[in-house]
């Protein structure tokens, strides 16, 4: 069961990807371009996004497991570290170069052309190099 | 003026938190695209499949499957992902790496760490804004690259 609820979560995210317009790169540089000709769209997109799991964080506050008896995540680290600050510095660089992140990456993966896989298997093999580098002066982080 | 792609973008952004929340509650899984997909890279590479879960790649399947679907069905979106594949490749390992650095992207930090009030999901969330926002402007408006 938890499979099957698992691939509706993630057919139910890649079609709200698609029907946002979160595959096309376009709106997400357009709303990255402050600059230039601003795209709000995505602000819609999260904000929509959020909404629903404003109420199912409440729901699962009150919860010790999941509807299929799975443990719940734990609460959110509180604290901050460098491999947070310049994660997310680098990856938001990428985010924009390319305007796609792994969600739509993943999503448009079979319309998306050449191009697209090239990007999901450089993505890939960034996890890797990643992978590598935990293991050496940089690991040692927080979980999300 | 409210433009058809803001309605499209709420639509769309009212179903990925119902994803979110529907593999929260029944799952007891915190949807991040970066994660699951590292979670297989990694599984992959460990012990030849045997931590994978099968959670994650039911997950995957069916993002990459439903909107394969529908494109066949209703006909293929554009990305309009540039051609330049020299900056396809720089993006993406910047993704990678940044996103299992910081361990969550614009799903797991942005969607999932916002709405439980997340300090780390929050900052993470302002800085890759804000890093997306400074090297748009750079790379678009002072090199022309993009």
């Amino acid at each position: 069961m938890r499979v099957v609820f698992a691939f509706l979560a993630g057919g139910l995210f890649g079609a709200g990807l698609l029907i946002s317009g979160m595959t096309d790169t376009t709106k997400v540089q357009g709303w990255l371009d402050l600059i230039g000709a601003w795209d709000p769209t995505l602000a819609f997109v999260l904000g929509g996004a959020i909404l629903p799991m404003l109420v199912a964080w409440r729901v699962a506050a009150a919860r010790d497991v999941s509807l299929l008896g799975a443990p719940m995540p734990g609460r959110p680290d509180p604290l901050l570290d460098k491999r947070l600050i310049a994660g997310s510095a680098l990856f938001g660089a990428g985010w924009a170069l390319a305007g796609l992140c792994p969600g739509p990456a993943m999503a448009s993966l079979s319309y998306g052309g050449v191009q697209g896989l090239v990007f999901l298997a450089a993505m890939i093999g960034g996890m890797l190099i990643w992978r590598g580098w935990s293991r050496g002066p940089l690991a040692g982080g927080r979980t999300a | 003026m409210i433009e058809a792609a803001w309605i499209y973008g709420l639509a769309g952004g009212l179903l990925i938190g119902c994803a979110a929340a529907l593999f929260l509650l029944v799952n007891g899984r915190i949807m991040g695209a970066s994660g699951l997909l590292g979670g297989v890279v990694d599984g992959v590479v460990n012990s030849g499949g045997r931590s994978i879960s099968a959670e994650r790649l039911a997950f995957l399947a069916g993002l990459v499957g439903v909107p394969a679907l529908i494109a066949l069905t209703f006909g293929a979106p554009q990305t309009h992902l540039t051609g330049n594949l020299v900056i396809v490749v720089i993006a993406g390992l910047a993704v990678g790496i940044g996103t299992r650095m910081a361990n969550g992207c614009t799903s797991g930090h942005g969607v999932c760490g916002i709405s439980r009030f997340s300090l780390r999901g929050i900052v993470a969330t302002l800085i890759y804004l804000g890093a997306g926002f400074a090297v748009m402007a750079v790379a678009r408006h002072l090199l022309g690259l993009i």
